[in-house]
């Protein structure tokens, strides 16, 4: 009897719900489809800086990883449903998301940029080059205003729960017309079908884009940081709760800390950076 | 056509990998559907009000509220629902479905709730008085089900399932967002990373139609054959 | 369960599922004509419409609505000559696809239910009505389509309750409707089954108000 009963048990969890036997393993969710940080080739493996650096990460910490795929609108909640343990998905720490989940140190810097198409009236906006609105002052006020009446009136793309939609529906430029989608590929095809009229995303998404389609996408306006923009891209990890699993959390968010501090200090990250960006994104 | 190629530089080995997902997905998930068709069936038709009342809160709920959302649902809370479960008999640890069960479960909940009115349907229609014969003549209940109400009922039932099959295969092209690759995902995948909406989705359109215009064809000669009279 | 969560988002969803009715109601508007047109060509002795009629059916309703909105949307969106025509007017707005989609859609499978309402229509009334010396055209209007009207309201009720539940791939392209504003709400609160079951009872009150309906006609042609 027992051992029927231990066959079949086994037998299930094989075939349909596997338990966490492998421990020991870390997964990471990652969108797959946010290029250069994280998208799929044609053969349908995941590429980007993110899959690269994860994999440095992992051997850092020592363990054996696998990299999970998920939409982007629902990672928050897949990590918190414990479909994964981290996500890697070029997603911005802000205190918004710190409310629910915690966050690795920064391992690289998102700028993000306004994007049109070339001929649009919005090429030539007159304003500093970079604004941190964490700083704020006079300047950043003014670019502000500048940037609120060069958006009145157009239809600004943004890729859902990001923030660059935060930022948009934070009231700091005014009150914008915003259109979400689901991934930043339809995003970028919207802006050059012409049903956007603005995009805002990492100013790398848009060259990147631009490089590969050969569409004629600019970048205009300052580069945005601090504020909704959040404190760089870090590793998201549930907040340790009680018992095992909250420990192992907890355990986790330490080793990815550690692990980035190794990786910056080899050189790793900003090698990592330079080959997908052309930069050093690196923090 | 290099879009199509096999191998590493086109999509073609990914969308037929994909269309074989697709077919899987849709056959798992009208069985599961099946079964809980065999459950909530009985329920329907009970003489009792509170197993009546469950039986129709399923089949409401599931066809009243877009497909997406019970998936979306399913997804989100199906796994919080097992620990939960699991919980109770002292299992704390993860527990993690693969995708392949969770998207065919999430389509085969909404198949089931289609499957069991289609049985509900055919039941119903089976003349009441061969009941009664059948009580005259002391045949037993269980006998009275496998020889009289099962065989008429699958004869009115296939048609109507045939539907279903339908609306199963069509639906699973809304499961992306448990990260299983099926055909719309991969196309999704493919439209994203070429550019080439147009194309991927076209050609999604096209490979749909294969399958249903495949299935019909199997589905016309089961009909054949079971509607030869007894 | 975040129970005050449900209570804040539901005045949200509530206002959105105005636009879901929009897009329903537009969609089923179009539909009806495009179904009839569609029936009408399948029943004419003329091959080429006969099958046209069947092929367009046929393609609508065997492939998911989630790709038809995709090729409306996406597809037509990256052609240049579409996009310089005057075509483009429609479809640069995302409200415009889903419905040309959504109408499309149920008009291949209103098709269906109307060519099936006709055809059980028994042969002796319009016999009958040309023996009494009624015009076919009189027919058609005062004879064929109330038979067929009442013939297929059941189908056609579990029709507009299946677009109903269609119209939710709207948010796919942008759109704000229920579904739309729940996925929105979801972006910010990271919680998806509060939000989902919200959005889930009011699209279960809208379909159990459409069934009602049908059922009220239903009894009301009924003699």
């Amino acid at each position: 009897m027992n051992i029927f009963k231990k066959t079949i048990i086994s037998v299930l969890a094989s075939l349909f719900i596997m338990t966490n036997v492998y421990a020991d393993k870390i997964k990471i969710g990652t969108e797959g489809a946010y290029p250069p940080w994280n998208s799929k080739d044609a053969s349908g493996k995941l590429i980007g800086f993110e899959v690269e650096l994860a994999w440095t990460l992992c051997r850092y910490i020592g363990k054996q990883c696998e990299i999970v795929e998920q939409d982007w609108d629902g990672m928050i909640p897949a990590l918190l449903m414990r479909k994964f343990d981290a996500i890697m998905a070029g997603m911005s720490i802000t205190d918004e998301r710190l409310k629910t989940i915690n966050f690795s140190q920064g391992y690289a810097d998102e700028v993000a940029q306004l994007a049109v198409m070339k001929g649009s009236d919005l090429e030539g906006m007159d304003t500093p080059s970079g604004i941190n609105l964490s700083i704020g002052g006079s300047s950043v006020n003014k670019a502000l205003k500048t940037i609120e009446s060069a958006l009145a009136g157009k239809t600004v793309c943004v890729q859902t729960a990001t923030i660059h939609q935060n930022f948009l529906d934070s009231g700091d430029v005014g009150s914008v017309n915003v259109r979400t989608y689901k991934t930043q590929d339809e995003v970028n095809l919207d802006l050059t079908s012409g049903r956007c009229d603005v995009a805002l995303a990492a100013a790398v998404a848009f060259t990147d884009y631009a490089e590969k389609s050969g569409k004629p996408v600019v970048l205009v306006g300052p580069t945005f940081s601090g504020g909704a923009f959040g404190n760089g891209v870090g590793v998201g990890i549930r907040k340790g709760g009680s018992g095992a699993i909250g420990e192992r959390d907890a355990q986790l968010l330490k080793d990815f800390n550690m692990a980035i501090n190794k990786a910056r200090k080899n050189g790793d990250i900003s090698r990592i950076a330079t080959k997908w960006f052309g930069f050093d994104a690196s923090m | 056509m290099e879009l199509l190629a096999f191998g590493d530089t086109g999509w073609g080995d990914e969308l037929f990998y994909a269309t074989l997902m697709t077919i899987a997905v849709s056959i798992t998930a009208m069985l599961i559907g099946f079964l809980f068709a065999l459950i909530f069936t009985p329920l329907k038709l009970s003489k009792y009000k509170l197993l009546n009342l469950i039986g129709n809160f399923y089949t409401t709920v599931i066809r009243g509220v877009p497909e997406l959302l019970v998936i979306y649902l399913f997804f989100f809370g199906g796994s919080g629902a097992i620990m939960f479960v699991a919980s109770m008999f002292g299992y704390y640890e993860y527990i993690e479905i693969n995708a392949f069960i969770t998207g065919s479960f999430a389509i085969g909940i909404i198949s089931g709730a289609y499957s069991t009115e289609v049985f509900r349907g055919a039941i119903q229609s089976i003349d009441k008085g061969q009941f009664e014969a059948a009580k005259v003549l002391g045949i037993k209940k269980y006998i009275q089900f496998y020889k009289i109400i099962l065989p008429q009922m699958l004869r009115l039932a296939i048609p109507n399932l045939s539907n279903v099959w339908q609306i199963t295969l069509k639906d699973t092209s809304l499961i992306s967002v448990t990260g299983l690759v099926e055909i719309m995902r991969q196309s999704y995948i493919a439209a994203g990373s070429t550019r080439d909406p147009l194309f991927f989705y076209s050609f999604a359109a096209v490979l749909y139609l294969l399958l249903t215009f495949l299935s019909m064809k199997l589905i016309n000669r089961l009909e054949i054959k079971y509607s030869r009279g007894f | 369960m975040d129970l005050e969560l449900m209570i804040n988002s539901f005045p949200k969803l509530l206002n959105a599922s105005v636009i879901t009715l929009k897009l329903l109601s537009l969609s089923l508007f179009f539909g009806l004509f495009i179904g009839l047109l569609f029936a009408v060509m399948r029943m004419s002795k003329n091959f080429i419409l006969n099958k046209f009629s069947y092929g367009y059916s046929y393609l609508f309703r065997g492939t998911p609505l989630l790709v038809q909105i995709f090729i409306i949307y996406f597809g037509f969106g990256q052609i240049e000559f579409i996009r310089d025509s005057f075509l483009w007017i429609i479809l640069k707005e995302p409200y415009w696809c889903a419905i040309i989609a959504f109408a499309l859609n149920t008009g291949a499978y209103t098709s269906e239910i109307l060519r099936s309402a006709f055809q059980t229509i028994k042969k002796g009334y319009i016999e009958a009505g040309k023996s009494l010396g009624i015009s076919s055209k009189i027919i058609f209007y005062k004879i064929q389509i109330p038979i067929a009207i009442r013939q297929s309201l059941p189908a056609y009720g579990n029709e507009i309750i299946l677009m109903l539940k269609g119209t939710s791939l709207a948010s796919t392209v942008t759109l704000m409707d229920l579904t739309g504003v729940a996925k929105y709400i979801i972006s910010t609160t990271f919680k998806p089954i509060e939000v989902f079951i919200v959005a889930g009872s009011i699209y279960l009150f809208m379909t159990f108000i459409v069934h009602n309906l049908i059922k009220f006609l239903e009894r009301k042609y009924n003699y």
